[in-house]
């Protein structure tokens, strides 16, 4: 039992960790996003939606080579800690932030868009700097866009498959998360368990979801 | 230029459809009225003045400290500006308390103590509002937790951009005893955009007149709204105002007695104490001549007057200023008048009033009412 429940601890610790970093990366990225008028934005709009429509095979395949020991973020790694990204819980963390991101970046730049500058400036006049008018105003008031970028982030990250294989393969305890799980009891015909795992996380993201839609619906007033 | 008591005010600056290009100097104390057309550019002003607008050439002196000039590279922050801002809308912050709201700004400013939280929420009547959500307010309760937020993040002055056009009469109606209570015992200087002249009217001690981007009058309220050449005061609703005294009241006809320069105005029963200021508009168009005293007009006014000067017009009507006392009032009269009792400037005749318009008391209004006879 044990053995067959800790990919699933181990799948909501990713999601977890995945979550609390996404949110502090994807907040400047989708504040930016709402408030410029660059004539970049197209471009990191697209990169950051790569994600979405790119195979997870083929995402995973370029990470794999960016984070292994003679890619670029890999051997900084390396040399950092002495051990490899790939194959690695660490690895996963920076990889599932990276396939989640466009999770995170959509609901919060949806939010901040809809805040617009109004009660921003209202906040500046009344002599709030940028930074204390971004905590105390814009975040408060985009609650329902945290929301949402905590439910998908998280639900995404616990279902991701291709990139996880890819990435981190199969080794029990380090990157042998609960998708994976399921696929190997399914390989070794073990369809109870199999059962087992897929059911509980079919129930996780219903009950995510659903939450959400539920909160958000209070919220709107 | 830096008299300590102006805002000096040099914006210039050029939009796609519209252009600024305004240098005025706005005194510290009292209401001053940015009036004009929708469009005219008022808001950008107020804005530029704020800081949340920057202008090709600007140039703004409060009370002798630069905040901003382009030439030398000065520009204050928003943040560091110090000025009250009542927008449009209310504004408010909807996660926040209406009391939290109003300390938004007190939190964040020192505060020298020129207005205390207590009075200003009494001022505003806001006492019973203070625990509620944003949320449970009423247009008009929600804008006057804006105008005490602003006045209490201890400005310098407060800039009011039309903080009336976005309610009905009936809101409007609710607010503006408010601002007349705010106008009579607050020491905090007020630039208030509107372009609805009665709101002017009734409130501002001084007028700039915007038009297409440019002032085109400045001075005291009464002296601009007698400026005939003015388009912007010189239309359908010309009118003047003169300030009196309540003399007495009449409860029989329900009639109140106000005295000025110029004589004595009968008015509609005001609950106003003898002795009291109290502000009256007249329309240009409720104005008429005559060479002689009328004895037998249903006009309870009629007054002594001399001709200051006729405006040139190609309309059917124009108007012509008239000396009342050591008051100015403006009438509409038609051409064809003008050319059959050949009237000409320095003519004394008769001005009949036949109504007066826009009341404001200028005292607290609780005393006031106290002693109403």
């Amino acid at each position: 039992m044990d053995s067959l429940f800790s990919p699933l601890w181990l799948s909501i610790q990713l999601a977890t960790i995945t979550t609390v970093l996404l949110l502090a990366i994807a907040t400047p990225i989708a504040w930016w996003l709402a408030q410029s008028e660059s004539r970049w934005k197209p471009l990191i709009q697209t990169i950051v939606a790569m994600p979405i429509v790119l195979p997870p095979t083929v995402m995973g395949f370029y990470l794999l080579i960016l984070l292994g020991p003679a890619g670029a973020l890999g051997s900084w790694w390396v040399d950092l800690t002495g051990s490899a990204l790939t194959f690695s819980f660490a690895g996963l963390v920076i990889a599932s932030c990276i396939y989640s991101l466009p999770f995170a970046v959509q609901p919060l730049s949806v939010a901040f868009e809809s805040l617009g500058r109004t009660k921003l400036e209202a906040a500046w006049t009344l002599g709030a700097s940028r930074t204390d008018a971004f905590f105390t105003v814009a975040v408060p008031l985009s609650l329902r866009g945290y929301l949402g970028a905590v439910v998908l982030s998280f639900a995404h990250t616990l279902g991701e498959f291709g990139v996880v294989l890819m990435v981190g393969g199969n080794i029990p305890g380090e990157t042998r998360v609960v998708s994976i799980a399921i696929y190997d009891q399914v390989e070794s015909l073990n369809y109870a368990a199999a059962h087992q795992l897929s059911a509980l996380l079919l129930i996780v993201a219903f009950g995510a979801l659903l939450a959400m839609f539920f909160v958000n619906r209070r919220w709107r007033r | 230029m830096n008299d300590p008591a102006m805002i000096q005010v040099r914006y210039k600056l050029q939009r796609d459809d519209f252009a600024l290009d305004v240098d005025v100097g706005l005194p510290m104390q009292g209401i001053t009225g940015v009036f004009g057309a929708s469009g005219a550019g008022k808001t950008t002003l107020l804005r530029c003045i704020a800081g949340l607008e920057s202008a090709a050439e600007s140039r703004l002196i409060v009370a002798g400290d630069a905040w901003e000039d382009s030439n030398s590279g000065v520009s204050r922050s928003v943040q560091a500006r110090n000025v009250g801002y009542v927008f449009q809308e209310p504004r408010l912050f909807d996660h926040l308390t209406v009391r939290s709201n109003i300390e938004y700004g007190r939190k964040r400013r020192e505060q020298n103590g020129t207005a205390s939280f207590d009075r200003v929420i009494d001022l505003l009547g806001l006492e019973s509002l203070l625990s509620r959500s944003p949320a449970e307010l009423s247009g008009g309760e929600a804008q006057r937790v804006a105008i005490a937020r602003a006045l209490l993040c201890a400005p310098r002055f407060v800039l009011m951009d039309e903080p009336l056009a976005s309610l009905d009469q009936a809101r409007r109606d609710e607010i503006l005893p408010f601002l007349d209570r705010l106008h009579a015992e607050s020491s905090i200087p007020i630039v208030y955009v509107s372009h609805n002249i009665e709101e002017v009217c009734r409130l501002c001690d001084h007028l700039i007149v915007i038009e297409g981007g440019r002032v085109v009058a400045n001075g005291e309220l009464q002296d601009v709204l007698v400026r005939t050449d003015v388009a912007a005061v010189g239309g359908d609703h010309a009118g003047s105002v003169i300030e009196g005294t309540v003399a007495g009241h009449d409860d029989n006809d329900d009639l109140t007695e106000l005295k000025f320069s110029g004589g004595t105005l009968w008015v509609p029963g005001e609950t106003v104490a003898i002795g009291a200021p109290l502000r009256l508009r007249i329309r240009a168009a409720d104005v008429s001549l005559c060479r002689a005293r009328p004895d037998d007009t249903t006009i309870l006014n009629v007054l002594p007057a001399v001709i200051d000067s006729i405006e040139p017009a190609a309309g059917p009507s124009t108007l012509i200023r008239l000396v009342i006392g050591d008051e100015r009032i403006v009438a509409r009269v038609t051409r064809r008048s003008i050319r059959e009792l050949d009237l000409k400037a320095g003519d004394d005749l008769f001005a009949q009033i036949k109504s007066v318009a826009v009341r404001s008391c200028r005292e607290s209004d609780a005393e006031v009412l106290a002693d109403r006879i």
